[in-house]
């Protein structure tokens, strides 16, 4: 198995790094691109771009920033937000990022994954998974999606996706640590890579989630500071994981 | 200044691979048959690149180049004999061998491993089963090497400094 990954998560809204969307007025935090190889300089195995733009052109906008990314960070990244069609993933994925990551767009219209893969290849293609209590939701775990985990995961599988990654909702943003259980069922549920996300508040949660996943995603627990991640993956290491 | 043609044979993402060849100072053409070095990047599915291939005649040109060529990823595999990607799609032939499907670990293989004492990033589904291996990854074709071709698993123009070190070579000795 390749070395297990820490990705660390931007959300990006009008070619800005941003937060607080959800609960607070949106602050900005910083460029993408900035951010990005500060945290690619910082140890990252790979980025996520999230695009949670507001208004009606998010492909322009997402287009834009990937191309500014690609310029300036030399290790693998995912575009998601918004991408609805396979000319949304090509254009995104032409601007030079390596995976797009899907959501509700394939929980709307799941032969999306299917297409997504024949053109771009399996490796391209993420699907997003927001779940809580075993059930998949849908448009940012606003709406219940009427799907069962496990076989949605499955499901995204034999479409042709080609990683998972799994937000557990009721964690997401708590640090409480990753829901470990739910992650494991995941992952013996198919043969994908699967990506750990939402609850991470120290690097013993971290160490947990990449016991059963592939990687993990890091949102709130970087506070957008890549020092924060060198600090993370020494304290990984003192804890016996093996990283990049 | 060398120059390096990138093979153009559809969607996909060679604009990375254009941007790190960029930031070592060559120089880009579109001249496949005759640039100092050629390069082969992976884009999607083998029967689809195969066809785009064809019908831009790139097929022709890259089998009968005698300068350098750096296959990445799918274009390592579609320098081979064969792949069983598709149901089974013929290669360019240059290098002797198949592309199989990964059978065991997670599938799609994706993320960062050791090739002899450096670290590169990965992300397939199939690799090669080829005589012509000169490094592996986990037991796993990593890189091969026949005539003026090199092939590479992995994805240089995604790995950071080793990827910039490794790519560097490849213009060098081009």
């Amino acid at each position: 198995m390749p070395l297990p990954r820490l990705i660390p998560c931007l959300d990006v809204a009008d070619g800005r790094v941003v937060k607080g969307v959800r609960f607070e007025s949106m602050r900005d935090v910083g460029d993408p691109v900035e951010l990005g190889a500060a945290y690619s300089d910082a140890g990252a195995d790979e980025l996520v771009f999230l695009d949670i733009t507001a208004t009606l052109d998010k492909r322009a906008a997402a287009v834009a920033t990937a191309a500014r990314v690609a310029e300036q960070v030399t290790i693998p990244f995912t575009f998601g937000g918004g991408i609805r069609t396979v000319d949304d993933a090509c254009a995104v994925l032409e601007a030079g990022a390596d995976k797009v990551s899907v959501n509700s767009a394939a929980l709307a219209r799941p032969a999306l994954i299917e297409e997504l893969a024949a053109t771009l290849g399996s490796q391209a293609v993420v699907v997003a998974i927001d779940t809580e209590d075993g059930r998949v939701r849908s448009h940012s775990a606003t709406r219940e999606a009427g799907r069962d985990t496990l076989e949605w995961a499955r499901e995204c599988e034999s479409r042709g996706a080609g990683e998972l990654l799994v937000t557990s909702i009721d964690r997401d943003g708590t640090r409480n640590g990753y829901d470990v259980e739910q992650l494991a069922r995941i992952g013996d549920a198919v043969q994908l890579p699967v990506i750990a996300s939402g609850g991470a508040g120290n690097a013993r949660h971290v160490a947990d989630a990449l016991a059963v996943a592939s990687a993990a995603l890091l949102a709130s627990i970087l506070h957008e500071d890549p020092a924060r991640l060198v600090s993370l993956r020494a304290e990984l290491k003192e804890l016996g994981i093996c990283l990049r | 200044m060398k120059t390096v043609a990138i093979c153009r044979y559809g969607a996909g993402n060679v604009r990375s691979v254009e941007l790190a060849l960029g930031r070592l100072g060559a120089e880009l053409t579109d001249d496949v048959a005759n640039a100092d070095l050629a390069i082969l990047p992976g884009v999607g599915s083998a029967r689809t690149a195969m066809a785009g291939l064809r019908e831009r005649g790139l097929d022709e040109v890259l089998r009968a180049r005698t300068k350098p060529i750096l296959g990445i990823c799918l274009g390592l595999q579609l320098a081979l004999e064969s792949s069983e990607e598709d149901g089974g799609v013929d290669g360019l032939g240059i290098v002797p061998g198949r592309a199989v499907r990964l059978r065991d670990g997670r599938v799609p293989r994706i993320g960062w491993a050791m090739v002899g004492d450096d670290v590169y990033w990965f992300a397939h589904s199939y690799v090669a089963e080829s005589p012509a291996v000169t490094a592996t990854s986990e037991g796993l074709a990593a890189v091969v090497e026949h005539g003026s071709f090199t092939g590479v698993q992995f994805h240089p123009e995604k790995s950071g400094p080793a990827g910039a070190r490794f790519l560097e070579r490849c213009l060098s000795r081009a």
